[in-house]
């Protein structure tokens, strides 16, 4: 019973916080905007804006929902769901701190450790292109055909250099469990170096980010919505609260994606040289844990909208042959040194 | 036509019929990327364009036929609606026309005064065309940095008269207004916000290589080509060809000033761009020199020249063009002795770069028909008139 308690409240505290994230992602997202363009940004709805993604909330849900009369029904409404969902599940695996020890007992900061978290998250991310592919074909409408089927050419190339990446990390640490990778990240090596990711696989680490920037579907990788070329791709035909949820999703999955970034290239929760357990109690050290943790998330949220607004967006055959052509090798050549590397020093 | 066969002939247009192997779409004209009101039916196949074939028409408000109903100086504030980017350079051309027609020799200071509120408008218009390029691609932060200079100049227009986007800037003869007294103070903050902002645009996107690799070898065309399709200047300059109204015929007292032609050499999309870039530079330097002998002129040296009351050109026929910032911009007037127009035909610039529009992507992708278009700067309202 206890279990399955500390169970649940874990499930619901890790939703309503990247929630919040995504939410409070939308707010930055503009002011950053704004920030980096020299303009105010949105500030009328309560202070400096701050209540701005609760109007909009407001707005996409009291809006009019349309669905165009000659779309596949069904499908147009499983599209932003299916796109949605992935990037919530995968949280699941994504250790967000490190333990708290009440009476003895330790809790896991972690829905769940399962020893496969990788495959998990490969096999999930992968299932939020459905999303897009879906939305693009059900609209019966030709820019949100070619948005989805832009979509589906960037996922055949960035999928797999982000699988070599991953395949470089779970050489490195022997293990597919994400909890068990960022517990190896403590210490130093080479006397000076944290244990970090990004020291032992800079390569990977690039490699990832890459594909991580083309997986949320963000500038320089918005092709599937590119504004100015297909009007927004594939939720051209979407309006209200479906177009919130492809908009959220988006969020949320930035969110997934920095937290991924920061569990296998950032040392997750540890912090350099410091080892917060050592003179923290077990209930703060718990607390200091996710804090660390999340600091490094919000970097790496930043760097999202930080990228998003300096660089142009690529061609589709360009995305293709960056990803076959470079990245992939790129990514099989890490494999092959790190794996040289490791079999050398064994 | 009956209400129903006009429905199937426009879904047959724009609507999923495809043609063989290939599928038809109908980009504009209500588009993000189709400034003002451009359509084109694309024939593609998969994200390449077979064909495309640019439709124009949307924005057409007869505003020739508008020129032989309004007499000679009712029609300056409908140049205005040309190109709306630069105003000042319709409202100056149209000008030289009917001066040219009546031979009236304008004041010098009021023909400074001309080319300096000209070159800013140059700037201006430039500066659209970049941020705007900008955001087609992709990256839409430039187009911020641009447009607060594009803001500082609109100030200055509108400080001049009043208004900031359609000018109706000066009468048959020269000006009516001086600049005002503290030009010098607002032009050198205005200089240097200006070089601020290309700056940070050239950063961003000049040596990007994404940038580059979107628009280098882009909708390419050969300077033959350009010549027979008939285009003037930038996009004709990004072709390899020398040729500047302001230089090789000029008008008002551009034969004194010290200024480059900038050329480009493939005719792409970044030789467009570019051209837009360095010509901004030259027209700093060029209103600085303007604003130089201004400065020489007596404080009461006249601003416009004598000119009877109601404006009634001899019979005859007059053509007159300037270098707008998209090329030549030509008026010919056919005058029957009244006081209107007996036929006003205006050479828009854009209108036999559009005609080549087709020919340029065709074999290009989608994205790339998107940057062409925005580097050929096609303004529907110059277009359709």
């Amino acid at each position: 019973m206890g279990e399955i308690l500390i169970a649940l409240i874990k499930v619901v505290f890790i939703w309503v916080w990247v929630l919040l994230c995504a939410v409070v992602m939308t707010w930055v997202e503009r002011r950053g905007a704004a920030m980096i363009q020299d303009r105010p940004g949105p500030n009328r709805a309560g202070p400096f804006g701050l209540l701005q993604p609760l109007a909009d909330g407001i707005k996409l849900f009291t809006k009019e929902d349309i669905v165009p009369a000659k779309a596949k029904k069904i499908l147009f409404m499983l599209g932003p769901l299916l796109f949605s969902f992935p990037a919530f599940s995968t949280f699941a695996v994504v250790p967000f701190g490190d333990k708290f020890v009440i009476d003895g007992k330790e809790i896991l900061l972690q829905v769940s450790n399962v020893n496969i978290g990788f495959l998990y998250i490969v096999a999930l991310g992968s299932m939020a292109v459905y999303g897009i592919i879906l939305g693009g074909w059900a609209s019966n409408n030709k820019y949100s055909i070619l948005g989805g089927l832009r979509s589906t050419a960037q996922l055949v190339s960035y999928e797999v250099p982000w699988g070599l990446a991953l395949l470089a990390i779970a050489l490195v640490y022997g293990t597919f469990s994400l909890r068990d990778i960022a517990l190896a990240q403590s210490g130093t090596f080479l006397g000076v170096l944290p244990n970090w990711g990004v020291f032992k696989q800079p390569l990977g680490f690039i490699l990832f980010m890459v594909a991580a920037y083309a997986e949320a579907n963000r500038v320089p990788f918005d092709l599937p919505e590119a504004e100015s070329e297909i009007v927004s791709g594939y939720h051209t035909e979407y309006g209200s609260m479906r177009l919130g949820l492809y908009l959220f999703g988006e969020y949320v999955n930035i969110v997934t994606l920095s937290s991924l970034i920061t569990t296998f290239y950032f040392g997750a929760w540890h912090l350099p040289y410091i080892d917060m357990s050592a003179f923290l109690g077990p209930i703060s050290y718990g607390i200091a844990s996710f804090i660390v943790f999340f600091l490094k998330v919000a970097f790496f949220l930043w760097l999202f909208v930080w990228v998003r607004w300096t660089v142009p967006r690529f061609r589709y055959d360009q995305v293709m042959t960056l990803g076959w052509r470079e990245l992939i090798p790129l990514g099989l050549f890490n494999i092959f040194v790190t794996a040289l590397v490791i079999q050398l020093t064994a | 036509m009956h209400n129903s066969e006009l429905s199937e002939s426009f879904d047959e247009m724009t609507s999923g019929h495809s043609t063989g192997d290939y599928v038809k779409i109908n980009i504009g004209p209500s588009h993000p990327a189709m400034h003002g009101t451009l359509r084109v039916v694309a024939l593609t196949d998969g994200e390449s364009i077979v064909s495309a074939d640019p439709e124009i028409g949307y924005l057409h408000r007869g505003v020739e036929k508008l020129g032989e109903n309004l007499n000679y100086t009712q029609f300056i504030p409908v140049t205005d609606r040309l190109n709306y980017c630069s105003a000042i350079c319709n409202n100056v051309s149209y000008e030289m026309a009917v001066e040219k027609l009546m031979g009236i020799e304008v004041p010098e200071k009021a023909q400074l005064v001309r080319i300096i509120m000209m070159e800013l408008a140059r700037i201006a218009d430039h500066e659209v065309l970049v941020g705007i390029l900008g955001v087609d691609l992709g990256a839409f932060t430039p187009f911020f940095y641009l447009i607060i200079q594009r803001e500082e100049i609109y100030e200055i227009f509108e400080w001049y008269n009043g208004a900031r986007l359609t000018n109706t800037f000066g009468r048959i003869g020269g000006l009516v207004a001086d600049l005002p007294s503290d030009f010098e103070t607002r032009w050198q903050k205005l200089r240097d916000g200006i070089r601020n902002a290309n700056d940070e645009t050239d950063k961003l996107l000049t040596h990007n290589r994404i940038w580059t690799d979107r628009t280098i070898g882009v909708a390419a065309f050969s300077p033959k080509d350009a010549l027979d399709w008939g285009f003037t200047g930038p996009c004709l300059r990004a072709c390899g060809v020398k040729r500047d109204l302001r230089k090789d015929e000029p008008y008002s007292l551009y034969s004194r000033f010290d200024f480059d032609v900038p050329v480009g050499k493939h005719g792409d999309v970044f030789d467009r761009y570019m051209i837009r870039m360095e010509e901004m530079e030259e027209s700093i330097k060029i209103i600085d020199q303007a604003f130089k002998m201004y400065k020489e002129m007596p404080a009461d040296a006249p601003l416009i020249a004598k000119v009877p009351k109601t404006i009634k050109p001899p019979a005859g026929d007059v053509y007159h063009a300037i270098e707008a910032p998209n090329g030549e911009l030509g008026f010919f007037i056919r005058s029957d002795g009244s006081d209107k127009p007996y036929r006003l035909k205006i050479r828009p610039p854009c209108y036999m770069v559009y005609q080549a529009f087709g020919e340029m992507v065709k074999g290009e992708m989608i994205a790339d028909m998107i940057a062409c278009l925005s580097s050929l700067n096609v303004i529907a309202g110059e277009l359709d008139r």
